[in-house]
């Protein structure tokens, strides 16, 4: 277990230097880095201050070296637009993303897992065909555009619910909805065939062949070898939550990384940018590592193979 | 049920291409032509079956429109990460040590940020534009075909009709177009359809937030971030462009659980 721990560290450390260097390179795909960074009306003398105050005079590689020592201490410069340090403008964001997220991925749990369950062991029957229908829509449904009808059925025509922004519990309603139903819909299909991959097995034929009641055998010798697929899938899944939270959070106004991110891309404050997609690239890395970790834990086949 | 579930795809997904091919035929107004006298128009409206937007454009023909759009861009970057990542895979697989390492670790980065963000950030930064958002689509979509054809030519590579034409002498660039490339054909087929919904939606996404394919153009994305300015008045301008999105999205993911449970029931997107 200790190698297995030790490598995936290293290969996790990697991964991150490389995101970190991938997210300087983005940045320069555009071209002239002053250009992007500037408005559109900018006159030329102004650009070649910029550029000297911005360090974009010197030589690649030393601007590079310059962004990773920064990068490590957690300096990504000072945002453009707000005049503050860039990380500290999205660190304060990450709560309310963290929030969102967790809730969804806690309403994901509650529905998906116990449907996916139910489906595989009433396989073919009534249920299983909602079930499957509920999934099948639930994956085609863009968030966005189910985020624009609930705003219109709830807020516009009932005004049951508020459009959007913070506040109570009620403000949270519609983007967890939102950013879970199309991560319910997946974790739902992987719990199904899980549960129905290990109803095959041979155990749980020898377990029936005992004699044990069906509530018995998919209770005790199913779920739990079904876990560890669904654990590892649903951790996989979880990162792309950060992802859909960046368009849920923009449409509800949700002040989180995601719509900070959004902003800055508009704003052209590229700091910012950094510091964004860089730190929801760490939090989606250091998630699979913590799948990666309590896979093998759960599993010791898979620190052999390693 | 399986093949229910197939036939319906295929049906949604001919419908579809048929009605973009069509779309000129279908409907005798112009996507772009503004007519502020009729602006606003509800669904059902003397010749608007859908409505006129907020510039008094005819709502089907831009949903109809917007279909091809959609359609192109979904299949230039299934083309364009097919030819990428599955060179890339191949080789990979097929050479091993060096370049599989480097396209690996590479696949590792990219895998490092989540599918959507990758694509808007890149999308961003190199411009706007039906070009464009190919590009960045692509640049975020290759690694599926890279991991996969890597590794089903892993696996392939072991099978014994490939040592044998290997030990009878035929040269590897042979072998990997003769054997290997036939054998792992139906995997490439099967991630090209599960992935070209993933990018529709992707692009309509980035197209909603004011990246992407910019207005007038009648993309379905950049149409619902406009109807999302008149939800409190004109419901169908949102919702019209959606439906059209997620029923095409529907059809095609239907299709792709078609071919996998068909062709490839192991593979996991």
């Amino acid at each position: 277990m200790r190698g297995y721990v030790l490598s995936r560290l290293a290969q996790t450390a990697l991964v991150v230097f490389l995101s970190l260097t991938a997210v300087f390179g983005m940045v320069r795909l555009g071209g002239d880095p002053v250009l992007l960074f500037m408005p559109m009306d900018i006159q030329a003398k102004d650009v070649n201050e910029f550029r000297q105050r911005l360090g974009f005079n010197d030589p690649l590689p030393v601007q590079y070296g310059r962004f990773v020592a920064g990068a490590v201490r957690g300096d990504f410069g000072e945002s453009l637009r707000y005049r503050r340090d860039a990380m500290g403008l999205v660190l304060e964001r990450l709560p309310a993303t963290l929030l969102l997220a967790s809730t969804a991925l806690l309403l994901t749990l509650l529905v998906a897992v116990p449907l996916g369950v139910v489906s595989a062991v009433r396989r073919d029957t009534f249920v299983d065909h909602v079930g499957t229908i509920a999934t099948v829509l639930g994956q085609a449904t863009p968030g966005f555009w189910l985020g624009l009808m609930l705003i219109y059925l709830f807020s516009v025509q009932l005004r049951w619910l508020p459009t959007g922004g913070t506040g109570g519990a009620a403000h949270l309603v519609m983007p967890s909805i939102v950013l879970a139903a199309f991560f319910s819909a997946r974790i739902a299909r992987l719990t199904r065939s899980a549960v129905l991959d290990a109803l095959h097995e041979d155990y749980v034929q020898t377990a029936r062949a005992k004699g044990l009641g069906e509530a018995r055998v998919v209770g005790k010798h199913t779920l739990r070898n079904s876990a560890i697929p669904i654990v590892t899938l649903a951790g996989l899944e979880a990162g792309q939550l950060l992802g859909g939270a960046v368009i849920t959070e923009t449409i509800f106004a949700w002040p989180g990384v995601g719509r900070v991110t959004v902003q800055a891309l508009l704003n052209r404050d590229f700091p910012v940018v950094m510091a964004a997609v860089f730190l929801t690239s760490l939090i989606y890395t250091l998630l699979n590592l913590a799948v990666d970790l309590l896979y093998g834990w759960l599993d010791p086949r898979v620190r052999v193979r390693a | 049920m399986n093949s229910v579930k197939g036939w319906l795809g295929l049906g949604i997904t001919l419908a579809v291409v048929v009605v973009a091919a069509a779309a000129p035929w279908l409907t005798p107004h112009d996507p772009l032509r503004a007519d502020l006298t009729s602006g606003l128009r509800p669904p059902g409206s003397p010749g608007h079956p859908l409505g006129t937007d907020q510039l008094g454009r005819d709502l089907l023909a831009r949903v109809l429109h917007g279909a091809r759009l959609a359609l192109f861009i979904g299949i230039c970057t299934v083309l364009v990460t097919m030819v990428v990542g599955g060179v890339l895979g191949l080789v990979a697989g097929f050479v091993e040590r060096w370049p599989s390492a480097v396209v690996m670790r590479l696949a590792d980065v990219q895998l490092s940020f989540p599918f959507i963000l990758l694509a808007m950030t890149i999308n961003a930064i190199v411009g706007l534009g039906l070009r464009n958002i190919i590009l960045s689509l692509s640049a975020a979509g290759w690694v599926v075909y890279a991991r996969v054809i890597r590794g089903e030519v892993l696996s392939v590579k072991q099978r014994d009709y490939v040592h044998a034409a290997a030990a009878l002498g035929m040269g590897r660039a042979r072998l990997l177009w003769r054997h290997v490339l036939p054998n792992v054909a139906p995997s490439i087929v099967v991630v090209a359809s599960l992935q070209f919904s993933q990018f529709i939606v992707a692009e309509a996404a980035i197209s909603f937030l004011g990246f992407g394919v910019q207005p007038p153009t009648p993309a379905w994305g950049s149409m619902l971030a406009e109807g999302r300015d008149f939800l409190y008045i004109a419901w169908w301008l949102a919702a019209f462009p959606g439906a059209a999105l997620a029923v095409t999205a529907l059809g095609v993911n239907l299709l792709g659980d078609w071919l996998r449970d068909t062709f490839d029931p192991k593979l996991r997107v």
